[in-house]
């Protein structure tokens, strides 16, 4: 059993491609309304990590506990259903439809219609997606369908949000809005978020997990990260001079 | 939402419209033309019901007519045993459902991929063919009804009113059955995509991954869209065994399982008046072209699909609403948010 107050547990987690390890034996452990940082270079298996959370990916071996529940074995929608709501790293929208299509269709896989028109509705004016309602999601730019996947995700009102490269591609305004946008949803649901703009983690940090080679490096603040030799070596220093 | 009262305003425009022409047809066609017509309304029910599982589903099945067939038969063998059609009718609707099902079961469940899901659905439609003609001998018959290989079951009995069995469907009263039918199935349908259920139907085909994400079980809502797909091309199944008065392995062909692909393909997928619009049109053309001896019939309507696809894409019907909509609205020009580098 996990503790009470552990929303998320990882045990043993490990998957293999082939011969490939991508995440191996790793120990993971979320509290309630917790916001994390996940941060590791280009294939330190952080998506594989998100994918495997979401039932995307089966793990080769390890136990997922959520809430209490073993979710390693679930479906997609049951992993969903039980609360957790993930932003995948490419804008994963409804291209065809409208911005309020999109949003509806998220809101009323939990609420009824009258909730899900109100939800949707207060989830599009605290995202600024309320112009753009009848607009087809595959026209818009890119940093606005992170928004309107973003507002899908938050309307499902999960109790864990998993974000993969929030911020990609937007611009600073619209960097700071989302670190906003974060702190605020942060106040009911647990946040893990991936991504690699280090301006960006400053802003929402609080614990950061690095993952290495598809293992937790090292677990703590962004100050002791960032003052972290091994952790300037593998990630850090190369973005020094930026 | 304003959107969906146009969308209502919409519907109930083509429901008058349609009732229009149910009723000024007969007065205005000839009594052959009319036989012709009657075809043609109970094909666009078939072609309405692929229009909702390929356009809206988003799986292509190329066994449309297996559901057709087997409504057609169920409905033929109940009513030669039963007398009453009533519970035949009802039956062609809830065999073809409960076979869909069955068969949307294993193919979703089991997560196979669109190219083998139109792969074995064809399968499954011309092992019908070669098992119901295989049924020639006296041996295979099913109460009263025998089977009759590939020469079917003549002299199929037609619908009558509920409980009455003396009081027949004329060839007049099919018509305007079958026009009612195919209004009711639009209209519904129209109906059910307007409902949650349809929007995450519509969400699945867009990306079923994400709508999985959402919480929604794609493979629950596949196989519903395709059983009720598979109902109602039953039910046009029992009209057409009731126009023809007859039934044959033929409908489980491969002709007639090419022919429902065509028509989508050239009215358009993801619309339900296309379905119906490019029936009635490529109906309408090869019977003009089956009464000249110039051309071979086949020849040009090959050469007309050919064109559609290479031409016209996406079909007739969302081609020319396309066109409307921009004749209509001048291009919407997105505010843009001022783009500025990230430091």
């Amino acid at each position: 059993m996990t503790s009470p107050d552990c929303i998320l547990e990882t045990r043993g987690l490990e998957k293999r491609f082939g011969g490939v390890v991508a995440i191996a034996s790793v120990d993971f452990r979320l509290k309630q309304r917790e916001l994390r940082c996940l941060i590791g270079p280009n294939g330190a298996g952080k998506s594989t990590f998100f994918k495997m959370l979401t039932a995307q990916l089966k793990p080769t071996t390890g136990q997922i506990l959520f809430d209490g529940v073993d979710i390693t074995r679930a479906q997609p929608h049951q992993v969903s259903r039980l609360g957790i709501g993930i932003k995948n790293q490419v804008p994963d929208v409804f291209n065809n439809l409208t911005v309020a299509e999109n949003i509806s269709v998220a809101a009323r896989s939990r609420h009824g219609k009258a909730r899900a028109a109100a939800k949707g509705k207060d989830v599009m004016e605290r995202l600024g997606l309320t112009a753009l309602t009848g607009r087809l999601v595959g026209e818009l730019a890119h940093g606005q369908r992170q928004w309107v996947e973003l507002a899908m995700v938050v309307a499902l009102e999960p109790k864990l949000i998993l974000l993969d490269e929030p911020a990609a591609g937007m611009t600073a305004d619209e960097t700071n809005k989302t670190a906003e946008l974060i702190r605020e949803v942060n106040k009911s649901a647990a946040i893990v978020v991936v991504e690699h703009d280090m301006q960006f983690i400053k802003q929402i940090a609080q614990t950061v997990t690095v993952f290495h080679q598809g293992r937790v490096l090292i677990e703590d603040t962004m100050d002791k990260v960032q003052g972290n030799e091994l952790v300037r070596e593998v990630y850090l220093g190369k973005s020094e001079d930026d | 939402m304003t959107a969906n009262w146009q969308g209502n305003g919409g519907l109930v425009a083509a429901t008058v419209l349609g009732l229009v022409l149910l009723l000024a047809l007969p007065q205005i066609v000839d009594p052959v033309m009319m036989i012709e017509l009657t075809s043609y309304v109970i094909m666009a029910i078939l072609a309405l019901s692929l229009g909702l599982i390929w356009g809206y589903g988003g799986i292509l099945c190329f066994g449309q007519s297996a559901f057709f067939g087997i409504g057609a038969y169920a409905y033929a063998i109940a009513v030669i045993n039963f007398g009453d059609s009533t519970i035949p009718l009802l039956l062609s609707i809830v065999v073809p459902g409960l076979f869909a099902a069955l068969l949307g079961y294993f193919l979703f469940y089991a997560r196979i991929t669109d190219v083998y899901f139109g792969v074995i659905t064809l399968t499954v439609t011309l092992i019908l063919y070669k098992v119901m003609g295989a049924t020639s001998g006296s041996q295979y018959v099913i109460g009263a009804a025998p089977l009759g290989g590939y020469n079917g079951i003549p002299a199929v009995p037609p619908l009558n009113l509920p409980g009455r069995p003396d009081v027949a469907l004329s060839f007049d009263g099919l018509f305007y059955l079958s026009g009612l039918t195919l209004l009711a199935v639009y209209v519904g349908l129209r109906l059910m995509l307007k409902s949650r259920f349809g929007q995450v139907v519509v969400a699945i085909r867009e990306n079923e991954r994400r709508a999985e994400l959402l919480g929604y079980d794609a493979r629950f809502y596949k196989l519903a869209t395709f059983a009720i797909g598979g109902a109602i091309a039953g039910l046009a199944g029992c009209l057409f065994a009731n126009w023809g008065m007859f039934i044959s392995p033929d409908v489980f062909g491969l002709a007639q399982s090419a022919q429902v692909i065509i028509w989508v393909i050239v009215g358009g997928t993801g619309t339900l008046l296309g379905p119906i619009v490019g029936c009635f049109a490529i109906q309408w053309i090869a019977t003009k072209l089956g009464a000249q001896q110039l051309l071979n019939a086949n020849l040009v309507l090959g050469t007309i699909l050919i064109g559609f696809v290479l031409l016209v894409p996406k079909g007739v019907v969302p081609t020319v609403s396309d066109a409307l909509r921009r004749l209509k609205f001048r291009p919407y020009v997105a505010p843009l948010v001022e783009q500025r580098r990230v430091p």
